[in-house]
Parts: C-alpha cells; sequence; structure tokens
C-alpha cells in the first residue's frame, strides 16, 4: 500500500470518526436535555394535572387541564393555517414557478422565519385582537400558524426538488399531466421529508410563549368554544417556572414533560395514520 | 384524506362544544406583583358565584394600562398608577375617564449575597442611590459601612442586578430613589424601565432573585413576597424618621396610614419614602383599574360586586400570601367611589 | 453524474408543448393558480408584517433616523433610544451559535446518514426531531440552571486560563453573557441542522457514492467531495433555517445574556439582543416613541435577516457546482 494510499485512508477513518465524535457530542447533550425533562416532569406529574383547573398561588392541587386542551386547539388551527399555505405554496415553487418568482418566495418566507416570535405576536395582535377587541385562540393559532409556514414552505420545497428526475420523466413520459404527475409520483416519492417537515414545524410552534402572550392571553378556566382568551401549556410554562413557588416549579416541568409527549403522540399517530407505504428506498 | 376530514371535524366539533354554557367570564390584566393576591381572590369569588369567572392575567402593569386602554380587557391593574396623560389617552378615546382602586400594599427590599455576611445590613439613602448609581462600588465603602458597625465587608466589587422587563417593582424602586436623590432624578428618573447606570438586568422577579442568590457579591431589588418565598437575605431601610425599618406587614401599613390621611380622591398617590418612625420607605400601593361605564349591566355588576366583596372579606386573606392590607379609611373612600361605575 | 437538462426532441404531442387549453382541461392551470395563490401569499403576509412595523414605527424613524442605527443609549424615562448595542449582541450571539452548531450538526448528520445502521440512525433521528418541541421557556430554565453555572465556574475561568490574551475572552465571570446565549442558542438550533441534513443526505442517489467509491475513493472522500456537495444546497436551507431561529429566538436569550445593552469585544460580557428587548419591555412600554422605537428595533430586525440571507444567497450562488442535482437557492 503506497504512503499516499495509506494517508488517504488515515485521513478517512479519522474524519468519520470526528463526525461520530459530532454526533455523540450532540446526542448526548440533547439526551441530556430530554432525561432531565423527562425526570423532573416525570417525579410532578399526577392524576390531577391531567384533570384540575390552577388552583391559586400558594395552593397545591392545582393541574393544567385547560391549557392542555387549549393548546390543542391552538395548534389544529395553526396547521389549519400554515400547513395548506406552506405544503401548496412549496409545490408551487418546485413545480411551477420560474426562479425569479421562487428567489422571491423563498427570501420572502426566510425572512418571515427570522421574525422574531414576539413581533409575530405584535403582528396577530394589530390584525386579530386589535380590531375584534378580544383575546381569542383563533388569534393565537392565527400567530403560530405564520409561524409554521416558512419551515413548511422550505423544508417540502427542498424535498420535492430532491425527488430524481427521472422519475418526473418517467411520468411525462407515460403522459400523465404535471398535476397528475405531482399527486401521484413526486409527492409520495418526497412524502416522508414533506412529513418531517409539517412535524418540524408543529413541533416548533407548539413550545412557543411569546406569540401567545398578545394573543390568546391566559386563561384560569375552560375556554369556551373559538373566540376566548385560553391557557396553553408553554405559557403556563413561562408563568410557572418564572415563580418563587416549588409547586408550580414542578407543575411547570410537569408541563414541559406532558407537551413534549403530546408532540411525540402527535408524531407517531400522523407518520402511522397517513402512511401509505410508497417511499424512496434509502440510497 | 377522507380520514383526515374526520377527524378534523370531530375536533371542531369538541372544540365548539365547550361553547356553550352560561358563564359569566370577565378578563383582567395587569401587575404581576399582585398576582397571587388576585388569583387567590378571584378563585374564593368564583367559589361564592360559579357563575362570574374573572380571569386574570399577569402581563404587566403597563401592558394592563394599555389593554385596559385598547378594550382588550374589561379592567386593568397597575403597581404604578395612570400618569395625566395616561388617563386623557383613555378619556379621549371611551369617553369617559377610568379609576383606581387601591386593592393591596406591597414593598420593595434591598436583597444581597456577601459570601462571609449573614447578617441583616442597614442601607442608608445614600448608600442605595450611590450603589445604583455606580458611585459606590465596594462593599467595605464608608457609607455602607458606617451603618453597618460590627459587621466584616469585604472589599469585593459590588454586583447590581436590576430588572430588565419593564415593571411596577421597578417603578416603586425608581420612584423612591428619585426621591431620596436628587441626582437619580435627574440622571435617570423614575419608570418602568429606566437606562440603569450599571447591573445586570434580570427578566421577572424570580430572575433578579435568581442572579442574587448565583452570584457572589450581589445587590439587587425584589418584591417582599420573593425575598420570603426565596428565603433571601435582605436588608432594613432607613426611612424618613432616620431610623432603620425591615419590610415586614406592619411597617408597610404603616406607610399606608400616613398617606390615608391626605389620599387624593383619584387614590393616586406615591407612598415611598412615606413619614411615620415605622414606616418602610419602599412600599407601594397596587390599584385595579376599572372604567366608570360598562356596556354589559351583567359585567358591571360582577365586577363591582367583587370590589365590594374585597374591600370586605377579601382584606382577610392578604396577611397569609404577605400582603398587607389596605387602611380602613382608604377602604372606606373606595366604598363611596364604587358609586361612580355605571 | 447527474442528467443534463437537454430538452428531449418532441416527436408529436408531448409534454411541453400543450395548448393553454390543453392544460387547463387536465387540471394543471388550476392547480398552478391555486398554488400560485399559496405561495403569494407567503410572500403578502411578510409585506403586511414589514408594513405593520413600518407604519408601527414612524414616530421614532422621524426622530432618530440613521441616528438609531449609531447610537447606544436607550433611556425609556428620557426618550432617548439608539439600537446599536441590540443589533451587536444580535449579530454576536448568532455568530457564536452557528460556530458551533454548523460544525457540530453537519458532522453529525453526515454521521447518522452515512455510518450509522438504519435503525440506530432511525431512532436518534427520532429524539432529535422530539427536541424541536422543547419550549424555548425550557431551554431557558436549563440555560440558567445548569449552563450558567458551568460557564461560571469551570468553561470561562478555562477559557480566560488559556485563550485570555485573546479580547474575545477576557473580563469577569458572571456565567451570563453572549458565549452563554450563543451556547443555548446553538444547542437550540443543532436540532434542525442535524434534522434536514441528515434527510438532504439520505436521499442523494446511491449511484453517486458508488460511482465515488468505484473510482477508488475512501468512504471519507467519497461522502465529502461528492455526497455533501451534491446535497449542499438542502444543507444550506438547513443552516438558514438555523440562523433565522438563532435572530429570532427571544425567551432562551432573555434569560442567560444579561440583559444589558453593552458593546464589547469580550464574550463574557453580558449584553442584550432585539429580540429580548422587546420581549422584555414590549408589554410595559408607555409613551409611543418608547413603544414605536420597540417596533423599529424589530423593522431593524428584518433588515438583518434581509442582508444575511442575501450575503448567504451570494455565497452559494457564486460557489455552487453546476449540475448539481439541486440547483436552486
Amino acid at each position: 500500500m503506497n504512503p499516499r494510499l495509506r494517508w488517504r485512508k488515515f485521513v478517512s477513518n479519522f474524519m468519520l470518526t470526528m463526525t461520530g465524535c459530532c454526533a455523540l457530542v450532540a446526542v448526548s447533550v440533547l439526551f441530556f436535555i430530554l432525561g432531565y425533562l423527562v425526570y423532573n416532569g416525570g417525579i410532578s406529574i399526577n392524576w390531577n394535572f391531567f384533570t384540575k383547573l390552577p388552583a391559586p398561588v400558594g395552593e397545591t392541587g392545582g393541574g393544567m387541564a385547560n391549557a392542555i386542551v387549549g393548546s390543542a386547539k391552538l395548534l389544529l388551527v395553526a396547521t389549519l393555517i400554515g400547513v395548506p399555505i406552506g405544503f401548496l405554496g412549496a409545490i408551487y415553487l418546485a413545480e411551477f414557478s420560474g426562479s425569479k418568482v421562487a428567489f422571491v418566495v423563498r427570501y420572502a418566507a426566510d425572512l418571515l422565519n427570522g421574525a422574531p416570535s414576539i413581533v409575530i405576536g405584535m403582528f396577530a395582535f394589530a390584525l386579530v385582537v386589535h380590531p375584534f377587541k378580544q383575546f381569542s385562540t383563533l388569534a393565537g393559532g392565527f400567530a403560530l400558524g405564520i409561524m409554521m409556514i416558512p419551515i413548511t414552505l422550505r423544508s417540502t420545497e427542498q424535498f420535492l426538488l430532491a425527488v430524481p428526475r427521472t422519475l418526473r420523466e418517467g411520468a411525462m413520459a407515460l403522459g400523465a399531466s404535471k398535476w397528475k404527475t405531482i399527486q401521484t409520483v413526486i409527492v409520495p416519492a418526497a412524502y416522508r421529508g414533506i412529513l418531517t417537515a409539517i412535524l418540524l414545524a408543529f413541533a416548533r410552534v407548539a413550545g412557543e410563549t411569546a406569540p401567545l402572550i398578545f394573543t390568546a392571553l391566559g386563561n384560569q378556566y375552560w375556554s369556551h368554544g373559538w373566540t376566548e382568551p385560553t391557557a396553553s401549556l408553554p405559557v403556563m410554562i413561562y408563568n410557572y417556572a418564572l415563580s418563587p413557588y416549588d409547586d408550580w416549579h414542578r407543575q411547570a416541568w410537569a408541563a414541559g414533560l406532558v407537551l413534549l409527549a403530546l408532540i411525540l403522540i402527535i408524531n407517531i399517530v400522523a407518520r402511522a395514520i397517513l402512511s401509505r407505504g410508497i417511499s424512496v428506498p434509502r440510497a | 384524506m377522507k380520514r383526515i376530514t374526520a377527524i378534523l371535524l370531530m375536533t371542531f366539533g369538541l372544540g365548539a362544544f365547550f361553547a356553550a354554557r352560561a358563564v359569566l367570564s370577565i378578563t383582567g390584566a395587569g401587575a404581576t406583583f399582585p398576582y397571587p393576591m388576585y388569583s387567590k381572590w378571584f378563585e374564593e369569588y368564583h367559589k361564592k358565584d360559579a357563575n362570574i369567572e374573572i380571569n386574570y392575567q399577569s402581563i404587566g402593569s403597563g401592558g394592563g394600562i394599555k389593554q385596559v386602554t385598547e378594550g382588550t380587557v374589561d379592567f386593568g391593574a397597575s403597581d404604578g398608577p395612570m400618569n395625566d396623560d395616561q388617563l386623557k389617552a383613555y378619556q379621549d378615546k371611551h369617553g369617559f375617564p377610568i379609576l383606581h382602586f387601591p386593592t393591596v400594599l406591597g414593598a420593595d427590599v434591598p436583597t444581597y449575597n456577601i459570601p462571609g455576611v449573614t447578617a441583616e445590613l442597614n442601607f442608608t439613602q445614600e448608600a442605595i442611590a450611590g450603589i445604583f448609581l455606580g458611585k459606590i462600588t465596594k462593599w467595605n465603602d464608608p457609607a455602607i459601612a458606617g451603618a453597618n458597625k460590627g459587621v466584616n465587608l469585604p472589599a469585593n466589587d459590588i454586583i447590581v442586578v436590576h430588572r430588565s422587563d419593564g415593571s411596577g417593582t421597578t417603578y416603586i424602586w425608581t420612584d423612591y430613589l428619585s426621591k431620596i436623590s436628587e441626582e437619580w432624578k435627574s440622571k435617570v428618573g423614575k419608570g418602568a424601565s429606566v437606562n440603569w447606570p450599571v447591573g445586570l438586568g434580570g427578566k421577572g422577579n424570580e430572575a433578579v432573585a435568581g442572579l442574587v442568590k448565583q452570584t457572589p457579591n450581589a445587590f439587587g431589588y425584589v418584591e417582599l413576597i420573593y425575598a420570603i418565598q426565596n428565603k433571601m437575605p435582605y436588608g432594613r431601610v432607613k426611612n424618613s424618621s432616620g431610623d432603620f425599618i425591615k419590610a415586614d406587614l406592619a411597617s408597610v401599613t404603616a406607610a399606608a396610614a400616613g398617606a390615608a390621611k391626605n389620599m387624593p380622591d383619584d387614590f393616586r398617590v406615591s407612598i415611598t419614602d412615606a413619614p411615620g418612625k415605622t414606616a418602610y420607605p419602599i412600599s407601594s400601593f397596587t390599584w385595579l383599574l376599572i372604567p366608570t361605564k360598562f356596556s354589559d349591566a351583567a359585567k358591571r355588576d360582577a365586577i363591582k360586586g367583587f370590589v365590594k366583596w374585597m374591600l370586605a372579606d377579601g382584606q382577610n386573606y392578604t396577611e397569609a400570601l404577605s400582603y398587607a392590607k389596605l387602611p380602613k379609611e382608604v377602604i372606606a373612600k373606595e366604598t363611596k367611589a364604587l358609586d361612580a361605575i355605571q | 453524474m447527474s442528467t443534463s437538462s437537454t430538452i428531449l426532441p418532441s416527436a408529436g404531442p408531448v409534454a411541453g408543448s400543450r395548448s393553454f387549453f390543453g392544460r387547463l382541461r387536465e387540471g394543471d392551470e388550476i392547480v398552478r393558480l391555486i398554488t400560485f395563490l399559496f405561495a403569494a401569499s407567503v410572500v403578502l403576509i411578510t409585506l403586511l408584517l414589514v408594513f405593520e412595523l413600518w407604519q408601527g414605527s414612524v414616530l421614532a424613524r422621524h426622530k432618530f433616523g440613521f441616528a438609531f442605527f449609531r447610537t447606544s443609549v436607550w433611556d425609556p424615562v428620557f426618550e432617548q433610544f439608539g439600537g446599536l448595542p441590540f443589533i451587536f449582541g444580535t449579530l454576536v450571539t448568532s455568530a457564536v451559535s452557528l460556530l458551533i452548531a454548523v460544525p457540530l450538526g453537519i458532522g453529525a448528520a453526515i454521521f447518522l446518514a452515512e455510518l450509522a445502521p438504519a435503525r440506530v440512525s432511525d431512532t436518534l433521528e427520532f429524539f432529535i426531531d422530539l427536541l424541536a418541541a422543547v419550549p424555548s421557556v425550557i431551554y431557558g430554565v436549563l440555560g440558567v440552571f445548569i449552563v450558567v453555572p458551568l460557564m461560571r465556574v469551570y468553561i470561562q475561568p478555562a477559557l480566560k486560563n488559556t485563550l485570555g490574551f485573546l479580547p474575545l475572552f477576557r473580563g469577569p465571570a458572571y456565567g451570563i453573557g453572549f458565549l452563554t446565549a450563543g451556547v443555548v442558542l446553538a444547542i437550540m438550533v443543532i436540532p434542525y441542522i442535524i434534522s434536514v441534513s441528515r434527510e438532504v443526505l439520505l436521499s442523494v442517489p446511491r449511484d453517486q457514492r458508488e460511482a465515488a467509491l468505484a473510482l477508488g475513493s475512501t468512504r471519507w472522500e467519497s461522502t465529502w467531495k461528492v455526497v455533501v456537495p451534491f446535497a449542499r444546497t438542502g444543507i444550506m436551507g438547513s443552516i438558514f433555517l438555523a440562523l433565522a431561529r438563532a435572530l429570532g429566538e427571544t425567551m432562551a436569550v432573555t434569560m442567560v445574556i444579561g440583559n444589558t445593552p453593552a458593546i464589547s469585544a469580550s464574550l463574557f460580557s453580558p449584553g442584550y439582543s432585539i429580540a429580548a428587548v422587546i420581549a422584555n419591555e414590549y408589554a410595559e412600554a408607555s409613551g409611543e416613541l418608547y413603544t414605536q422605537s420597540l417596533v423599529e428595533l424589530g423593522l431593524v430586525l428584518f433588515l438583518l435577516t434581509f442582508i444575511l440571507n442575501g450575503l448567504a444567497r451570494i455565497l452559494i450562488l457564486t460557489t455552487s457546482q453546476r449540475g448539481s442535482g439541486m440547483g436552486n437557492a
């Protein structure tokens, strides 16, 4: 084996080990965070948490039942706003648009993504709360939905574009229209990535606090319908974590864990329900 | 696709299900300082009348003023009274005035973390102003040591901690500093947010408490309740009569008592550096901001009913949570002022 | 290695030469219109947001003009507002976070996509995705209780002792400050980089890798010189996402940055960022000039994002390989 080859092999092994180290560092930090959250949340979860409304300060036995339902409602509205715009917009960018239009739309999406969540909250306040003089679940869902758009759009577009040209050409050669190709070939091929994109966006907004403070406000009681202020898990975590009461600290950890578990469950359920079995085999 | 639609329809249905209830929902927002008290009060009131749900959110005193002026909440709450401009803005926007109703009293305390020092320190007015202006930089400075004979203060740099978010707590603290220090008044002034000459900023009472606890040689200010809950050492402050007073229910009530006699009709009064031998100098009222006209008669009656209850039975709950009661004269005056709300 | 983009010679009515009505009949025109509307709505929303920010900061802009970018005084009582410390803080913390997260993230993504067995890779990816769901408040709390003491007691003194001759690592070690905020941000954005980069790397066609190996390259060479460049735009996209998140992150940053409008060469110094100051002061800001100055800061952040995105795009355009499978910025 000549020296040059030996060197190249050495570099190869070294660099690959380094990537392993990177993965190790990243994963262990992340595992640590998850573990910390699971531990602190786990010891604080009890039946009350899921069934009771918040108790006044200093009293134990309260729970976050209304916050759990509130978060679910907010995320539903957000998904209904963010996913269609992001997904369909991405289809336009990947399949139909010219490069100039695509450039503008992508740039706009990146700008939107970089807006501080609190600015989005201010925006939703001006658009939805101020005209109707009412803090509401709809306003909160609107703010969160806007935040979902850029992540969904950009990531979905990337995965649509990653579908190999050969698949597209094959469909075209068989005489399929553009829409048919998208529907039956491209989207299913990129399906895994698209789902990742949507779930990533969903996970991101599920934990956002700042936009909700100016839109959904908060509520100690049940929020009726869609036009009343509502409690939500992130805002409760924020209020409780920054308080001086131990019981509230414990509840904040529990809320963090429940939030995470909720995302997890939705992740699993979404992949299971929407799985159609078609995906490009791993390269 | 069909599955997704079915699931969506079901969830929408469930969401709307919660809509049908004959309950009166009132929303208020504002000061964080009295939040523990208000949450207890509104809960107790709800127990009395299960059809009234008063939802109070602590978004900050300024937030309370803003939102009640916008009309997005039914009432507001603030640790610092609305100034004339804000009152005028409200009047201009709605066509009728808004009233202040004091609810409880609270105090800011100076808290510190000095390695090796467990004693309760005395702070003169010059000391506090000097530290926050950045002119007194070491713990063993004569201004501090002079009031604490017998305590071995180290020659370490003082690390000042203040609030980074706009807050009523800061308003009270800077209001006090403006009264006792001309230099502070002209250089920095009073407000919910100021341009601090020195120091680190923490978001919320809890962050300041946390920073002080974790950082050796730190000096900051927090609300009395937070100091008690976090078991933090806090010092005595020299009042206008020259005595070093520790903040507690009695000394805070004493500060209010002096003001009660000369309480203006609109209840907007500052009681920092109040006269009185046992008065704690960094005390303050906190107010509910209630409009004088309500379009919804049910809401108006509910709120008036609550304030009446708060002034009577409600005052019995304050001490358990370390808030000082209102002086009797103030209560009587407020009960009369309620009639102005139609 | 990739198919060329020449158009096949047309042999009769083939895709590309349908008439308008042909497209309409097959539903393509409608689909194009609908998806265009949705894509356009993204631009519309962004423009509306900028418009609201512009309108909402008119007083401040007229009063301060361009001095807003140069002055450092932030005084709500005497109504003097300058945005420089916040711009500085935002840039510094984002830079630090990317410097940490990008190498680690790409390295980890390469490992997960190329080397790790499929089940291990999928399981780890699952957990990493989950981390994107952790509320930023929790990152902030963890930052305060774990990262800050670590910094103050171990890491900052260690950096001072070894690299203290650099102006970057001077000054008292409070634990909070630019460096800590950068580290916390790095932890928050790494899942995005790993997640998206890994997916993109996985979607690189097998034949690319095999061709490289067949030509005698080592495993690393085929990865670094063939697969990664092929996935270049996707990886860049993930870095954009991460940058955007870092620029706009509010809660976690405000809990560990020290909230002091200071400009300093030292990473140990406490500082402030645009998102943090808006979060801290907006709800309580009284007075039109104060509120509008905060809104102007939001507008400035938009401008920053605009410029940074533009610079990054120029970078891609000037260095991207021709003929790679995904040539879109």
